[in-house]
């Protein structure tokens, strides 16, 4: 039943706290949208839950279907079933887009012809066959990044996802194959669904194709309201995120 | 024919086939011997000794571009020496490769005189291994002239695969004349006392050329290497380079030197430091007409932890994620390289890998 616990979790990047208190419990099925200002800790979040080296936990613990995964290495946590979109993901020069393909299907245990033939369906599907042999994020834009990134969590087949801004910069040309591909990596399409998922968003535009659970306000560090994210969206696009919180604290929902 | 087996081994990790189906000609020189297998047609292939004996011509070609007295070791080359004479006849176009293997086993010097032409409108291409018997030292001097004619094009695949104890003289030079195409490539990627190698290329009308070498320098290990081009009117010419220092040193020079209007020249050299050593790279430029295009890029660094940190949120671990960094960073399109012979750098580079960690 439980996918990801975050309890307590108090987390430093350099000497500066940046996340304080920070509680979440997602169960297998479920999927949260992660609202906040610029600066408020979303991906930095996402970066802690993943084992980011540069964000140490200082505090509290982090589990995985009932496993303390708070001092595991980043491979032994995406082994697990956790993965990850970046927002913002390095160029990788000298690795091709299909080789990291290939190293996703290993971890999913696919090998050979099984491998190939998943990567080429899923390939297609992000309409990405043609940048295979190109240089991991090298001249892609940001469209492209998006679809990559998905393209490769399609490949890992995790069974929790975060997702950081799988939206942004995308243009509606791709925001409909980008929308399509996380409804089905959550498996919102069915009615009886294992994939849960932390979906970080400023525009909203993902929650068009992706019927979240719940939503949750990350605010300096700390999460400061939890509600329904349709809700959350239209209160912050009207009056801002003090007021969103403001109205959360009179309702006493966090 | 049949070599002893040590020899054939360490033969065969620099890419020598022996094999009739594969190779167009063999040429293997232990020490000072040689001996030649030619098995198709439009190439010639012999020891120097018996060029020198055949042809009156010969002895017109050689020590033009590199002199005989240019220093210590050209000069004692010249006074005995040994080495290949390749020459592709004119029109005739060989698909699969020459084989030249230059062994040294037990002299303290090996001196080599190569001579390679390819003849008007012919189209050749060499594989040429260096290696050295297990637990020997020495030194291997290798003077090679390259003369590319009209229209022909040469492509040239150097492999070495030394001992720690061995030092290493190229002394090279090249003539591309005109329309002509020359492609080098270079590959040092074990252990070795010293290298120093600086050919130089002439590029006549509208020739083209590409330089690429791969290089690793392990601890104990001073590689001095780079190519000097010059570019007279409308030639182009690419240097590429990748070194990686493993606790030794590297020298990466290029230099290009812009002489004909409409010339062109690039310049790569990227350096991944994987230890403590030296990569020093000296890229030059030499612009010496208004009408002239030179550029170069050199970069020399770690591997980004940010690379290592997003391969291993795909499942790698950091020692995975290291390896496929470093082997990402030393493919380079290697042209006219046989599979087998991409097979053995990528072995190469999976253990440099390893081994760094």
């Amino acid at each position: 039943m439980e996918s990801l616990r975050v309890i307590n979790l108090g987390v430093e990047a350099g000497r500066k706290r940046i996340l304080e208190n920070v509680n979440l419990y997602i169960k297998n099925g479920q999927t949260f949208i992660l609202f906040g200002p610029n600066g408020s800790g979303k991906s930095s979040l996402l970066s802690a839950i993943i084992g980011h080296p540069n964000y140490r936990i200082v505090k509290g613990r982090i589990t995985f279907r009932g496993e303390d995964i708070t001092n595991l290495s980043t491979d032994e946590r995406v082994k697990r079933g956790i993965g990850i979109a970046f927002q913002n993901p390095p160029r990788v020069s000298g690795v091709k887009l299909i080789d990291m393909l290939r190293f996703c299907a290993k971890t999913a245990g696919l090998s050979g012809e099984e491998a190939e033939k998943r990567i080429e369906e899923c390939a297609k599907i992000m309409e990405m066959e043609d940048m295979l042999d190109r240089p991991l994020n090298e001249g892609f834009s940001g469209g492209e990044v998006k679809r990559s990134e998905l393209l490769q969590l399609m490949i890992l087949n995790p069974d929790f996802l975060m997702l950081d801004e799988p939206d942004s910069g995308v243009d509606l040309e791709n925001i409909s194959i980008v929308g399509n591909a996380i409804k089905k990596l959550l498996e919102r399409d069915k009615k009886d669904r294992k994939k849960s998922g932390l979906i970080i968003t400023h525009t909203g535009h993902i929650l068009d194709y992706v019927d979240a659970d719940y939503g949750v306000v990350l605010f300096d560090g700390r999460i400061s309201c939890i509600g329904d994210p349709y809700e959350i969206l239209e209160h912050v696009r009207r009056y801002g995120y003090e007021a969103c919180i403001k109205k959360c604290l009179e309702e006493r929902r966090c | 024919m049949k070599l002893p087996e040590d020899v054939s081994e360490r033969a065969k990790s620099v890419g020598v086939e022996f094999n009739p189906e594969k190779r167009a000609a063999s040429f293997l020189q232990i020490d000072q011997n040689s001996s030649v297998y030619n098995w198709i047609e439009g190439v010639e292939v012999m020891s120097i000794r018996d060029a020198i004996e055949k042809y009156d011509w010969v002895k017109d070609y050689m020590w033009k571009i590199v002199k005989r007295d240019r220093d210590e070791y050209t000069k004692m080359t010249a006074e005995d020496f040994n080495g290949y004479f390749i020459r592709a006849l004119p029109d005739s176009k060989i698909d699969i490769p020459v084989e030249a293997c230059l062994y040294l086993r037990r002299v303290k010097a090996q001196k080599v005189y190569n001579l390679v032409i390819a003849e008007e409108g012919s189209e050749l291409n060499i594989i040429s291994g260096c290696t050295s018997h297990p637990n020997s030292a020495g030194m291997h001097i290798g003077v090679s002239e390259f003369f590319v004619k009209k229209g022909a094009k040469l492509t040239f695949t150097m492999i070495h695969n030394w001992q720690p104890d061995i030092e290493v003289r190229p002394r090279s030079g090249v003539v591309v004349e005109e329309g002509g195409v020359f492609v080098s490539n270079y590959v040092l990627l074990s252990p070795v006392k010293y290298v120093e190698s600086y050919p130089v290329a002439y590029l006549n009308k509208n020739a083209r050329a590409s330089f690429t070498s791969l290089i690793v320098a392990y601890e104990g290990s001073k590689i001095d290497v780079g190519n000097h081009v010059i570019l007279r009117e409308k030639s182009s010419a690419d240097i590429i380079s990748r070194a990686i220092s493993k606790g030794g040193t590297v020298v990466s020079r290029g230099r290009i030197t812009g002489e004909g209007s409409g010339c062109r020249g690039h310049l790569e050299c990227r350096g991944l430091m994987l230890k403590e050593g030296t990569i020093l790279a000296i890229p030059e430029l030499e612009a010496k007409h208004p009408n002239v295009d030179l550029s170069h890029e050199a970069a020399v660094g770690k591997i980004a932890e940010e690379e290592i940190f997003y391969l291993m949120a795909r499942g790698l671990s950091r020692d995975e994620a290291t390896s496929a960094i470093i082997r990402g960073f030393l493919d380079v399109e290697i042209k006219g390289l046989p599979e087998f012979l991409k097979r053995e750098i990528e072995k190469a580079v999976e253990m440099v890998g390893e081994d760094l960690m």
